[in-house]
């Protein structure tokens, strides 16, 4: 009871902490990755391109996470065995998805803010569109994005806790193991705050600074 | 209507294009020779910068042909982007790339659309900085340079290309008016050097000295072509005397 709820656990925290910390990791990076390639397929000239791009993010942006993950872990098997992967894997692919909708839209709106002469003077050089927007584009857009982009990525670390559901060994999961060995739900989840807030505080200063560096760099 | 010698660089054949509702170039048909200076003039609306948009394809056209060196643009993708590589575009706003300097705007392209070696697309680039007058601006960002800076920059982001075509649309309409003559001087030059050139612009003294031909645009029409002594003198049409009547008294 009390304070020592959290020290006496601290190897259960740290066994969740090191699991939310991998599916942040991935699933920050499935998100960007494929984010930012629905965002130029949300602005690319090819209007089949812009629809699969809307529709993905329409759906997925009005799935809730933890109907995307228990349809992904249950699901997902059925379709044979290429599909039979790890819970861990379900969550982290089911996390990446879900995210990399609000990436599209983050990313989309940065691309809006830079000013349509920007593209027009690349693609008059003879440009084609993927380096229109990886050279001259994105690189601007960039500045816009982070704030929006650094909001994600803390919701994306949050929102790591729904593979809770299917059993994943994260900060969360590890909890609920403390509170049923201690029956001191209090302590337990303070215990988990500070987890968390230890992965999202340094990650919000992280965000304010290339915030500053990306407005002085003009 | 005077034809330009030898086959033409830019043939524009019943051109029509449309906003919307807005009908903006009806039935444009007009050539541009070889070496050729056309200066475009017309009041504001008139459909000049669409015109000029849709020889490089920035803009579609709804029917009609645009041909670039007897080559058709193609609507879009790779081919599209290799044939607007020939076509340099200087815009009223410059449009440099704003987070590059000044010498990576003008080797961008060399380097990633015709494969030039960084080194030597670097040195062409300076050398192209110097011959506009901003050699010592090579390694400023955009925002650091005057208007008249940006805009001569951008003119040798175009020619690093090696053009067989420059576009002009008002590329000196932006700017105070102590730095237009600097960029016209540049203008005038590339003329002097026999680039073909299609000017949009405001400035009759460049029309009448550098022009090779007028043409005259109003409601989305050319309505009158000729050499710049018998536009400026004598206008045919009633429209053309009426806009020069208000520029020149103004
Ligand atoms: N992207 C667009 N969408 C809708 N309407 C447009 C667009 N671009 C131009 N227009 C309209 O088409 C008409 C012709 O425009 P354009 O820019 O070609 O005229 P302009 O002769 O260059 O005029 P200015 O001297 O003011 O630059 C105008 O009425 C303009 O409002
Ligand atoms: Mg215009």
């Amino acid at each position: 009871m009390g304070l020592s709820t959290i020290t006496d656990n601290l190897d259960v925290y740290v066994e969740g902490f090191v699991g939310t910390v991998t599916l942040t990791a991935l699933g920050a990076a499935g998100a960007l990755a494929l984010g930012t390639a629905l965002a130029a397929m949300r602005v690319s000239p090819v209007a089949t391109l812009r629809a699969g791009g809307l529709l993905y993010v329409e759906t997925l942006r009005n799935c809730p996470l933890p109907v995307l993950v228990v349809l992904m872990a249950f699901g997902l098997p059925k379709l044979g065995e290429t599909f039979l992967w790890s819970f861990f894997a379900y969550g982290a692919v089911a996390i990446a998805l879900y995210h990399a909708a609000f990436v599209c839209e983050a990313v989309r709106s940065g691309i809006g803010s830079v000013s349509t002469g920007q593209g027009e003077a690349a693609r008059s050089l003879g440009l084609p569109f993927g380096q229109v927007l990886r050279l001259v584009v994105l690189p601007q857009a960039f500045r816009t994005v982070i704030p929006p982009l650094g909001n994600v990525l803390i919701a994306l670390t949050k929102n790591t806790s729904v593979v809770a559901l299917i059993d994943v060994t994260d900060i969360t999961n590890n909890t609920e193991l403390i509170i049923n060995d201690t029956v001191d739900p209090i302590f337990a989840v303070l215990g988990s705050a500070c987890a968390y807030l230890l992965l999202t505080l340094p990650m919000g200063l992280l965000v304010g600074r290339l915030e500053k560096r990306a407005a002085f760099a003009r | 209507m005077d034809q330009p010698a030898g086959s033409p660089l830019v043939v524009l054949e019943g051109v029509n294009k449309s906003f919307g509702p807005l009908h903006v170039l009806k039935d444009i048909d007009l050539q541009v020779g070889r070496g050729e200076v056309l200066v475009v003039i017309g009041p504001s609306g008139s459909g000049k910068s669409t015109m000029c948009r849709c020889i490089n394809r920035l803009e579609t056209v709804d029917s009609g042909r645009v041909l670039v060196d007897g080559q058709e643009l193609p609507r879009e993708g790779k081919a599209l982007a290799r044939l607007r590589a020939d076509i340099g575009m200087v815009f009223q706003s410059f449009n440099l790339f704003a987070h590059m300097s000044v010498l990576d705007n003008v080797t961008l392209g060399p380097i990633k659309v015709r494969g030039v070696a960084k080194a030597e697309a670097r040195e062409r680039g300076r050398a192209l900085l110097t011959r506009v007058g901003i050699g010592d601006k090579a390694d400023a960002m955009p925002a650091q340079l005057s208007g008249g800076q940006q805009q001569r920059a951008a003119i040798a982001r175009a020619l690093a290309m090696q053009p067989k075509l420059m576009l002009f649309d008002e590329p000196t309409s932006a700017l105070d008016p102590e730095y237009i003559s600097e960029v016209l001087d540049v203008m005038r030059g590339l003329a002097e050097e026999g680039m073909t050139m299609v000017v949009v612009t405001h400035e009759m003294g460049f029309a009448r000295s550098a022009g090779n031909r007028v043409a005259f645009m109003d409601g989305g029409r050319i309505v009158e072509v000729a050499p710049p002594e018998q536009f400026f003198n004598a206008p045919e049409s009633p429209r053309a005397r009426d806009f020069l009547g208000k520029i020149l008294t103004h």
